[in-house]
């Protein structure tokens, strides 16, 4: 497995104060909270940082660390030395899913029992996923197949994981932020209790070609200047097929042409907007270039930067 | 064959009680009904006992709670933060629409 650098992942030196981790880790926080941060590897690098805290914090834990020496380098493949653990006790942390590097050092942590008294019921936990799906998903409906990892406790308290596979129709109309509730797929329930419930939270596979913004989408589409100038009816791509529309003489770049009801499908359909872009020929023969002349002399009086009085 | 499984879209009606959100949430109602005081959701519903929450609602608690927890903010500061997220993300919007994202 690998060696992870908690003073590294941290930012702080080796001879840190518990202050100055506490200050670290709160500062690394509050860029890598999924919540908050829009880096690609937040969720990740928030992970990693809880867990480094969790053992830098903890003066017990931190020894441990140390021990280890300084010669490790993150990423070195590692194995606990065999008299590891002589002399510590750890109590078990709260989370589940620590690295293997964590577990190897300190358990995988156990939970207190929760059905300890026999008489005791109690509804089990609501349970969250995502699930991605393409733009054009939503405009058709589609299935997914879901793995969750469920932890289960064993009689002595241990949190092992186990898979639990779905299969989930995601309907069509479905927008990005939604979620879907599948009553009774959450964590088993406690006794005679009811299992609780699983709720998915819907997103969408950045698109190369379409942005939505809840209901709408939108859709950069070049069209040559002649095009645009004398008006024309051009092919363009939507989710759910191509369609025909007209460009009206006289657009300028950056006009929003409107299909009404062609978003994301629903009771209240939203639409689709075509932004238009002039693509312009490149000149590369020596004909096209009389052409630009010819053109620049026809338009002696057009001046595009009228506007900035320059 | 796995069964096929069909769930509930929460849109924006209003469905969820503030059991099922506490529940959602994996919190207390007590730090929903904070919550709600901030004004980081407003529920359909006079009274406690009435209210009703949509999906965006649980989305945006949620959200409260885990910045609540992990950066050691209170409610005040949690809604602060969202507040501020909202503002960049509807930023951020505009900028797509412009093309320029």
């Amino acid at each position: 497995m690998e060696f992870k650098d908690y003073y590294q992942i941290m930012g702080v030196k080796r001879d840190a104060t518990q202050d100055e981790i506490k200050r670290g880790y709160r500062k690394l926080a509050r860029k890598y909270h999924p919540d908050v941060s829009k880096e690609a590897d937040a969720e990740a690098r928030f992970k990693e940082l809880g867990e480094a805290y969790e053992v830098l914090k903890d003066p017990e834990k931190r020894a441990a660390y140390d021990q280890l020496g300084a010669n490790w380098k993150a990423g070195q493949d590692f194995r606990p030395p065999p008299d590891w653990k002589e002399g510590f006790e750890f109590a078990g942390g709260d989370k589940a899913d620590y690295s293997e590097f964590f577990e190897s050092l300190y358990g995988r942590g156990s939970r207190p029992e929760h059905g300890s008294r026999a008489s005791f019921h109690a509804q089990g936990e609501d349970r969250h996923a995502r699930v991605l799906i393409d733009l054009e998903d939503a405009y058709t409906g589609t299935t997914r197949s879901i793995t969750l990892r469920v932890p289960e406790i064993d009689a002595q308290g241990r949190i092992s994981t186990r898979e639990h596979r779905l299969n989930v129709t995601i309907p069509l109309g479905i927008r990005a932020g939604q979620h879907i509730r599948l009553a009774g797929q959450g964590a088993p329930g406690i006794g005679q209790g009811k299992p609780g419930d699983l709720y998915l939270e819907v997103e969408f596979r950045p698109h190369a070609r379409y942005r939505v913004d809840e209901r709408d989408v939108y859709l950069d589409l070049p069209v040559a200047p002649w095009e645009a100038t004398l008006g024309a009816t051009v092919k363009v791509p939507s989710p759910n097929g191509t369609v025909e529309i007209k460009v009206p003489a006289d657009s300028v770049a950056g006009r929003k042409l409107r299909l009404k009801g062609r978003g994301i499908p629903g009771n209240t359909p939203g639409d689709l907007y075509v932004v238009l872009q002039i693509a312009l020929p490149s000149a590369d023969t020596d004909a096209a270039k009389a052409f630009y002349r010819s053109m620049g002399e026809a338009f002696k009086t057009f001046d595009p930067r009228a506007e900035l009085g320059v | 064959m796995l069964p096929q499984l069909v769930g509930v879209i929460l849109d924006e009606q209003a469905q969820l009680t503030l059991e099922e959100l506490s529940r959602a949430c994996a919190a207390q109602a007590e730090l929903i009904i904070e919550l709600v005081e901030e004004g980081v959701v407003a529920p359909i519903g006079r009274e406690p006992h009435s209210w009703r929450f949509t999906g965006a609602h649980m989305r945006r608690a949620r959200r409260a709670l885990r910045l609540q927890r992990d950066l050691d903010v209170n409610p005040a500061g949690a809604a602060l933060a969202l507040q501020l997220l909202d503002e960049i993300e509807a930023l951020r919007a505009r900028l797509r629409a412009m093309g320029g994202e």
